[in-house]
C-alpha cells in the first residue's frame, strides 16, 4: 500500500469519525469544533485529489469564515449542554435507522454501476489556479457574475434580518 | 503526489461521500437544535463537494471543480442568511428548539 493510499484511508477514517462526533456531541460548541476537524480532513482529501486551489478555498471559506460565524452565533446565544434540547430515544433511534436505510439504498444502487472510462488524458494540472481560472472566466463567466449578485443579496439580507428592530414588543410563547 | 489519483479506486470516494451524506441526514433527523441541523446540512454539502472533486480529478475535467467553487459560494451566502434568521428567532422567542418553531404558523 503506497503512502497516498494510506493517507486516503486515514483521512477518510478521520472525517467519518469526526462527522459522527458532530451529530452526537451533547455540547453545541464541541459540535462546531469537531466540524472544523472534519473540514480539515476533507481539505486533505482535496490535496490528495490534486485540487490544490479548492483545498485552499475550502480552508479559507469553511474553517475561516463559516465556522467563525457558527461559533459567534453559538457564543451570542450562550448555548451549552444543559440548555440543549433532546429528542426522545425512540425518535433518535428512528432517525438513525432512516439515515442508515438511505446509506444502504445509496450503496446498493451504486454498487453495480459501470465505471465510465475517462475521455481526457490524465492531467494533474487541472486543480491549479491557472486552469480553473481559465475555465471560470470563459465557460462559467455568467454564473460567476450572478454569484456576485447573490452575495450582495445575502449581505443585505443578513444585515436586515439581524438588525434590532426598534419599538417592537417581544413575542413570547405561552406554554 | 502525482500518482495519488487513480491509486485509490473511485468507488471508495463514492462510499466515503455516501457515508458522510448519511451522517448528515442522521444529524438532521435526530437533533432539535437548529444550529446543529444547519451544521449537518453543511456536512451533506461537503460530501457532495468531495464527490464532485473526485469525479473531476479522475476524469481530468475542470468543470467539476468550478461547480464545487460555486457550491461553496452559495453555502457561504446560505450560512450568513440562515444564521441571521436564527439570531432573529432567538431574540423573539428565546429558544432555538425546532419544536418551538411550529408556532410560526398562523
Amino acid at each position: 500500500m503506497s503512502i497516498s493510499q494510506s493517507l486516503f484511508y486515514f483521512l477518510a477514517f478521520c472525517s467519518i469519525f469526526f462527522a459522527i462526533l458532530v451529530v452526537s456531541a451533547k455540547n453545541p460548541v464541541h459540535s462546531v469544533l469537531y466540524l472544523i476537524l472534519t473540514f480539515f480532513s476533507i481539505a486533505g482529501q482535496y490535496i490528495l485529489l490534486n485540487a490544490q486551489f479548492l483545498a485552499v478555498v475550502h480552508v479559507i471559506v469553511y474553517a475561516g469564515a463559516i465556522m467563525v460565524l457558527f461559533l459567534f452565533v453559538l457564543m451570542l446565544l450562550n448555548l451549552n449542554a444543559e440548555s440543549e434540547p433532546q429528542k426522545s430515544g425512540i425518535l433518535k433511534f428512528a432517525g438513525v435507522i432512516a439515515g442508515g436505510m438511505l446509506l444502504v439504498v445509496l450503496v446498493a444502487s451504486l454498487k453495480n454501476a459501470d465505471a465510465i472510462q475517462p475521455k481526457l488524458a490524465p492531467n494533474n494540472q487541472i486543480g491549479l489556479v491557472a486552469s480553473l481560472g481559465k475555465e471560470l472566466f470563459t465557460n462559467f463567466l455568467l454564473p460567476f457574475e450572478v454569484s456576485s449578485i447573490l452575495f450582495l443579496i445575502a449581505m443585505i439580507g443578513a444585515v436586515v434580518l439581524a438588525k434590532k428592530e426598534s419599538g417592537r414588543l417581544d413575542y413570547k410563547i405561552e406554554d | 503526489m502525482n500518482e495519488a489519483i487513480r491509486m485509490v479506486p473511485l468507488e471508495h470516494y463514492i462510499w466515503l461521500s455516501a457515508i458522510l451524506f448519511a451522517i448528515g441526514v442522521i444529524g438532521v433527523l435526530t437533533r432539535r437544535n437548529v444550529i446543529i441541523i444547519f451544521m449537518s446540512v453543511e456536512l451533506m454539502l461537503n460530501s457532495v463537494n468531495l464527490l464532485l472533486t473526485a469525479f473531476s480529478s479522475y476524469h481530468s475535467d475542470p468543470a467539476g471543480q468550478v461547480f464545487v467553487f460555486f457550491i461553496m459560494a452559495v453555502a457561504a451566502a446560505e450560512v450568513a442568511v440562515g444564521l441571521a434568521i436564527i439570531v432573529m428567532i432567538y431574540r423573539n422567542i428565546h429558544s432555538i428548539d425546532i419544536n418551538d418553531l411550529n408556532k410560526l404558523k398562523g
